[in-house]
């Protein structure tokens, strides 16, 4: 019997006064994979993400998390996710030790000040620990947000732009810390994200979204092919633009360029 | 820990939440500085105005008489809702309220925590200002006995059930609604007769006045400082009325709060 998905989205739909901002999508993650949500702004992504987690009320349709209805049974499941958003930030006058203090017994961590120890040292901020998280650097307040998201070893991490106006780098660093977390656990990741560059990197799965909706949804590679293009970005803008001459292929055709693709991934892959 | 339902309690949640706005309040002397400074200045000029008017004969003298311990109380009325209000307007403030929403915090709890906090940040401004009263005016609020305590929790519930409102509406309409925060209670302060009796309104308004539960306190107050009596009438009265009244902001809280998630307000908490 297959393994249940991590989330199982079906004909969700938001409506708000202004206009809808998710209409009708339906998608599963499945366990342990990571997925991106890609999509311009006003695509639906961070809408969707919301009502993933429960903060936001559907207007119909339904979403399941760990098996549990959300967001009327996210009690039972929120205790096993957490999220990452550079819109959001932590109390700013409070060190970064209180910070990740006071979230740890929100949800529940065993061991607060080991939990905290091994975080520092993995995200290396052992001496920033003692300093308020207002003083901190937009790069070391990610690391500070991502020690947050990891507190409580989730299952489901949410990440909603992970890394947005972080440097190079430290996006860089962002990413591979988030590759080891998963490979580490089998945590399920589903991610929001402009930079296409690190969709392609991250992602198992591509959902692509436009005006609330589903455009397409596959693996990277089978976008790249099915669009003709070299980079996730074309694709993004072949679908973002809705330009015809870019869309995808004959089927046949589609086929052969996935088959040609997954060969082509496959060392990218056994390298990840 | 329990992962139970919407309405568990976890000790250990709502411990985590006053330790975040004790750590706030302990790392910002302004704000230590807050509690105490205007309670201090409003008790100095009523406890002024209040020797000056014991100068006078008759009913001047004898309603003067009760200043200090009306602005006493009104302070536990007005600073307990602020002290409830400012721990929440923090957490939109700093941006942090939507990582509280997701995380396994029940509403219950946080709640229970902003209570709690009103309840310290009133303790820091009160204490130091009730001796300084002693001290300068020799009125000892602590001297009421018993009597105090019913007071207080009269007045506190009633902070509380305003102060719930007030961050349900918060949470519906974001910071836009910030003033109401600072403004409401301050209907309350002509209505619930803190510095004249009941008898001083108009017909009409006094029936307004004795649906407000403090109206029964400070009316509590003066016959206790005046006639020496303790009304016990008056608190159960009041105590009723503020179950009522704590059950309806409650009510309104969720109703605000499930309003907030359909209308997706949690996830722009600003203006």
């Amino acid at each position: 019997m297959p393994e249940a998905p991590a989330i199982a989205v079906d004909r969700l739909v938001k409506r708000y006064k202004t206009g809808t901002a998710v209409d009708g999508i339906s998608f599963a993650v499945a366990a342990g994979s990571v997925t991106g949500l890609l999509g311009g702004n006003g695509a639906g992504k961070t809408t969707t993400i919301a009502m993933i987690m429960g903060l936001v009320m559907p207007t119909s349709g339904t979403v399941r998390v760990l098996g549990a209805a959300m967001p009327d049974e996210r009690y039972r499941v929120l205790h096993r996710m957490n999220f990452q958003s550079p819109y959001v930030e932590m109390p700013l006058r409070l060190t970064v030790r209180q910070n990740l203090a006071v979230f740890a017994q929100l949800y529940g961590v065993d061991d607060v000040a080991r939990r905290i120890g091994r975080l520092a040292e993995d995200l290396d901020l052992v001496d920033l620990l003692d300093r308020p998280t207002g003083k901190l650097s937009a790069g070391q307040k990610t690391r500070v947000a991502l020690a947050k998201a990891l507190l409580n070893r989730p299952a489901l991490m949410l990440l909603d732009e992970p890394t947005a106006s972080l440097d190079p780098d430290t996006a860089d660093w962002v990413r591979t810390r988030l590759e080891d977390y998963r490979r580490a656990t089998g945590a399920t990741i589903l991610l929001a994200s402009h930079n296409m560059a690190e969709v392609e990197r991250l992602c198992d799965r591509v959902i692509m979204m436009k005006r609330g909706r589903i455009e397409d949804d596959d693996t990277p590679a089978a976008l790249l092919a099915r669009y003709g293009r070299d980079t996730l970005e074309e694709v993004f803008l072949d679908v973002a633009r809705g330009r015809a001459e870019a869309g995808p292929r004959p089927a046949d055709e589609t086929r052969q360029a996935e088959s040609d693709a997954r060969t082509e991934s496959a060392p990218h892959e056994a390298a990840r | 820990m329990s992962h139970g339902g919407e309405w568990t309690i976890s000790g250990a949640r709502v411990g985590a939440l006053v330790r975040r706005y004790w750590y706030l309040l302990r790392s910002s002397w302004p704000r230590l500085l807050d509690l105490v400074y205007w309670p201090a200045v409003q008790m100095l000029m009523w406890g002024f105005l209040q020797t000056y008017m014991a100068q006078a004969d008759g009913t001047l003298a004898r309603t003067g008489a009760t200043f200090l311990g009306a602005v006493l109380l009104w302070d536990i009325l007005f600073r307990g809702q602020i002290g409830f209000s400012i721990s929440f307007l923090e957490e939109m403030w700093s941006r942090n309220l939507a990582n509280l929403m997701m995380s396994p915090l029940r509403p219950v709890e946080f709640v229970a925590a902003l209570m709690i906090m009103s309840v310290i940040r009133l303790a820091i401004g009160i204490v130091p200002v009730s001796l300084m009263a002693i001290a300068f005016f020799g009125f000892n609020l602590w001297g009421m006995g018993l009597a105090l305590v019913a007071f207080f929790v009269n007045l506190i519930l009633t902070s509380w059930a305003v102060g719930l409102f007030t961050a349900g509406v918060l949470l519906r309409n974001g910071l836009g609604a910030e003033n109401l925060a600072w403004t409401l209670m301050f209907l309350l302060l002509p209505l619930t007769c803190v510095y004249y009796p009941v008898a001083a309104l108009p017909g009409w308004l006094q029936t307004v006045a004795w649906t407000l539960p403090p109206t029964y306190v400070f009316e509590g107050m003066r016959a206790l400082m005046l006639d020496h009596v303790f009304r016990a009438d008056l608190m159960a009265w009041a105590l009723g009325l503020n179950l009522v009244l704590i059950t309806g902001a409650a009510v309104a809280f969720l109703a605000l709060l499930r309003s907030a998630r359909h209308q997706g307000s949690l996830l722009q908490m600003g203006e």
